[in-house]
């Protein structure tokens, strides 16, 4: 059998309600509020909180490949996936691949990743989708995004949701895009890219699938698609493929929390279909940009089992409203702010970069053979392999230890107005490790008034600077929640 | 076994170059200032300097930059960097290669040019990997404050008040030097009410960032009688570097300062000191910020552990206490010019054995000590000297 064996997804903490792009600019105000990733989060960031979400206590070295979908990654030339596939510890004869550039660019990814399990290249894929785009300020475009991630694992073993047949339409229409240079999306004049586009082809996909494996719409428990900002035209277009308002997987709920997040929309609506998915329902999933991807998914026994995780309803119950909407400008690097009146930093060096690649970006630390401690550095001078242990002093006789998915509790913080970050003050927090190992971190997604010793807090990847065109991940800590 | 320098040089002649925003001066005036009121004050001249130790952290190059300042007619000039302490560092290869007896005169000179870094602060320090958490020094240092608060049960509001007489008692001490950069009083109102820099630091928990530079001729000790000053003898001249192990393993408590402690250790056995709280006249201690003086007050044994605060609120280390600290008013009011403030700290306690101290003179002062922190409290490497008549 081959399906998803689990699901996860990612929404920012920071949300924004869209009064306040009214208050901003004028003009009117579409309901509800957007999730807006922080100044230390991008697609990628985003891709593998919904991954870690997603894989749960999976062991990553089972895992053959990884899929990331975006249309909005760090590079036009550079891999997103192999950052990714060593942040969340996979093997190093795993295949990655990035697809991108179209807005169904998730459900692409889950089909390739399906083609693969079938033909035997693999016996499990993690296909993550993340996005952030961006509308230039003051349309009514900017209302409508969010930004959010969804991840699934595709497997042969213990599958929650069988994939039992896919289709896809490919169709060119221009309706919204941005040329290789743009920062901000442009459209076509919406009625007309809705009823030749969407409204045409969604029911056109979804009747072909239908018809292919000679089913029809009181076959499926569940409809789930993607939306446009009009949610009226879901509907429509659902009822054109025959389905009842009842099997609808609603997109409202997630436009008034979330907004639209691009190639991430349809998996984060089917994330929201699984978690109150029954043992033996069957949904049909697509997910529409330059045609459609649908597919046939049957939910079995298994889903009844799969460990606690924050999906989407978890992650929609932790927010905080942002008060102000010159923060999304300056996070989105929208506004120019005046720089901190210090010297610029010293450049990162991209070769100590790589050098300190599994430490960086893994959050790989060692336990000492001979006392048993664990350790992990990012000192001041650089993040340093330990070749001396710092309790014992045994000399490289370690193994290798990942603190990536380990809580672990505030030993001391301080919120320091001196350094110059995009969100200040700055929270550091040195912290004390489950299982043991200490060390400091920059503190993300917090409240400083909510901050004290023994804080409980959990590692979370995050962007911490663009240098020469370089993003430089790392880890932070952050509040559980 | 190691030896011991006590009393085997001597200081013969120092100076120390007026601290403050000096923009109008660069490295080569306050080298050739301090240097010219060292010769000066020891009555010799360039010519009789045998050898140089200098120490600075950013302002320098080689020991050319010293060199050049001064035209030294080709002399071995070495520049010596050791974080913070890179001053004692100076004064420590000057006072070995003495006694050793490879020379009889050498000069230590400590500068640094702050002011021209372009900012309040010291300049930003980046990990090679661009990936450092984004903590200022004072942010490093509050978060000790947040520990030793917690851990001895001291609300915030108690424990900035404790920090808060630090500040008020060197800024009294300060005020009384001419040659410090901050020279007014502050009250303890002044001190809880500024505004936070990294909590709970506030303004006047920070020292301040200044230019200046300072010098001392060190000379054997059988040669002081050639030399019209009164001698102050070196006692102990001990460095702890730390393997920074306090930010990887969990059983640092963030209370105290481990190499501080050990070099105190080893300075008082090398100066044959027993008793630190009775037999030191006077400390001159790296307090970058409020709470390194506290837990150094500990660290160096004047204190009992998590007691400090009993002893500042006994005025135990104001200047008419038992045991003066900051008496000069401390890197609070100095500043902290990295590479002068080793030198800077000896300058105080060699004018009060001369009786020089004008309004801040101890009375009778026989045992003073000076320590220099480098780096965060987890992580740095401390010098002690210990000096006497």
């Amino acid at each position: 059998m081959i399906g998803i064996t689990a699901y996860g997804a990612y929404i920012p903490w920071h949300r924004m309600e869209r009064q306040l792009c009214v208050k901003a600019w004028g003009g009117f105000a579409m309901p509800g509020e957007k999730a807006v990733a922080f100044f230390d989060e991008d697609s990628v960031t985003m891709g593998v909180a919904a991954a870690l979400d997603c894989m749960g206590d999976v062991d990553p070295q089972t895992i053959d490949g990884l899929y990331f979908s975006t249309t909005t990654p760090p590079y036009k030339e550079k891999q997103s996936a192999a950052i990714m596939a060593i942040a969340l510890g996979l093997r190093r004869d795993v295949r990655t691949a990035d697809f991108g550039t179209s807005l169904r660019a998730g459900t692409i990814a889950f089909g390739a990743a399906h083609d693969a399990l079938k033909a035997g290249t693999a016996k499990s894929i993690l296909v993550t989708a993340a996005d952030m785009r961006l509308a230039a300020p003051g349309g009514i475009t900017e209302q409508g995004l969010g930004d959010g991630a969804a991840a699934f694992l595709l497997g042969t073993e213990n599958v929650i949701a069988e994939i039992q047949g896919s289709y896809s339409i490919t169709d060119e229409l221009a309706g919204t895009w941005r040329a290789a240079d743009d920062t901000f999306i442009r459209s076509w004049e919406d009625r007309m890219v809705l009823d030749e586009g969407y409204s045409v082809i969604i029911p056109e996909a979804l009747t072909g699938i239908m018809k292919k494996y000679g089913l029809s719409p009181k076959d499926f428990t569940k409809v789930v698609f993607d939306s446009p900002v009009d949610g009226r035209r879901h509907g429509k277009a659902a009822a054109a493929a025959g389905f009842d308002a009842s099997q609808v997987q609603e997109p409202f709920t997630l436009f008034l929390k979330v907004g639209l997040t691009g190639c991430a929309s349809a998996p984060m609506m089917l994330v929201s279909a699984l978690e109150s998915a029954k043992p033996g329902d069957r949904i049909l999933y697509a997910g529409s940009g330059d045609g459609v991807d649908a597919f046939i998914l049957r939910v079995t026994d298994a889903i009844t089992k799969l460990s606690p995780r924050r999906g989407i309803k978890g992650h929609l119950a932790s927010k905080k409203m942002m008060d102000s909407y010159n923060a999304y400008l300056v996070w989105r690097g929208i506004v120019p702010q005046e720089e901190a009146r210090r010297p610029p930093k010293t450049p990162a060096r991209l070769s100590a970069i790589w050098r300190e690649r599994r430490q960086q970006l893994g959050l790989w630390g060692i336990k000492c053979r001979k006392c048993g401690t664990v350790q992990y550095d990012n000192g001041a001078a650089a993040t340093t392999p330990i070749r001396i242990c710092a309790v014992c002093g045994a000399k490289d006789d370690f193994e290798d230890y990942n603190f990536s998915r380990r809580k672990a509790k505030i030993f001391s913080y301080t919120h320091d107005n001196l350094a110059p970050v995009a969100d200040p003050p700055a929270s550091v927090v040195l912290v004390d490790f489950e299982g043991g190992g200490r060390a400091f971190f920059d503190l993300t997604d917090r409240d400083p008034a909510e901050i004290a010793v023994g804080t409980e807090v959990e590692m979370t990847f995050r962007r911490m600077q663009v240098n020469r065109g370089l993003s430089i991940y790392h880890w932070k800590a952050r509040p559980v929640r | 076994m190691p030896g011991s320098i006590k009393d085997r040089v001597a200081i013969v002649g120092m100076g120390c170059t007026q601290f403050g925003e000096l923009w109008g001066k660069g490295p080569t005036d306050l080298i050739v200032e301090a240097v010219s009121e060292a010769l000066a004050d020891a009555e010799i001249e360039i010519k009789d300097i045998q050898a140089v130790w200098s120490g600075t952290l950013f302002s320098g190059n080689g020991g050319r930059t010293v060199s050049e300042a001064l035209r030294l007619p080709y002399l071995p000039v070495t520049r010596v960097e050791n974080a913070c302490g890179s001053g004692h560092e100076a004064v420590r290869g000057a006072s070995y290669a003495v006694a050793a007896g490879i020379y009889d005169i050498c000069l230590a000179v400590g500068y640094e040019k702050l002011k021209d870094e372009g900012m309040s602060g010291l300049p930003g320090m980046q990990n090679r990997t661009g990936t450092h958490y984004e903590s200022s020094m004072p942010g490093v240092f509050a978060m000790m404050a947040t520990r030793y608060f917690n851990r001895y049960g001291l609300s915030p509001q108690e424990g900035k008040a404790m920090l808060g007489r630090i500040s008020v008692k060197s800024h009294h001490n300060g005020a009384l030097n001419p040659k410090a950069h901050l020279r007014r009083e502050i009250t303890l109102e002044q001190v809880l009410n500024a505004p936070i820099i990294a909590w709970p630091l506030g303004l006047f928990d920070c020292c301040g960032v200044s230019d200046g530079a300072a010098a001392a001729i060190i000379v054997r000790a059988d040669m002081v009688k050639s030399f019209k000053n009164r001698p102050v003898y070196v006692k102990a001249l001990q460095i702890c570097a730390s393997p920074t192990s306090g930010r990887m393993v969990t059983d640092y408590d963030y209370t105290h300062v481990e190499e501080a402690y050990r070099a105190g250790i080893a300075a008082y056995k090398e100066a044959g000191i027993t008793n630190p709280r009775k037999e030191v006249s006077m400390a001159e201690v790296h307090d970058c910020f409020s709470i390194t003086e506290a837990v150094t007050m500990e660290d160096l044994q004047f204190s009992p552990r998590g007691r400090v605060k009993e002893d500042i609120e006994a005025g135990t280390f104001e200047l008419t206490g038992p045991l003066p600290v900051q008496p000069d008013g401390g890197l609070k009011c100095f500043g902290h010019p990295i590479g002068a403030s080793g030198i800077r700290m000896l300058y105080e306690p060699y004018l009060q054995f001369q009786g020089r101290a004008g309004k801040r003179q101890i009375k009778d002062p026989k045992i003073a000590l000076a320590h220099n922190m480098g780096n965060e409290p987890y992580a740095p490497v401390v010098s002690v000297c210990i000096v006497g008549v």
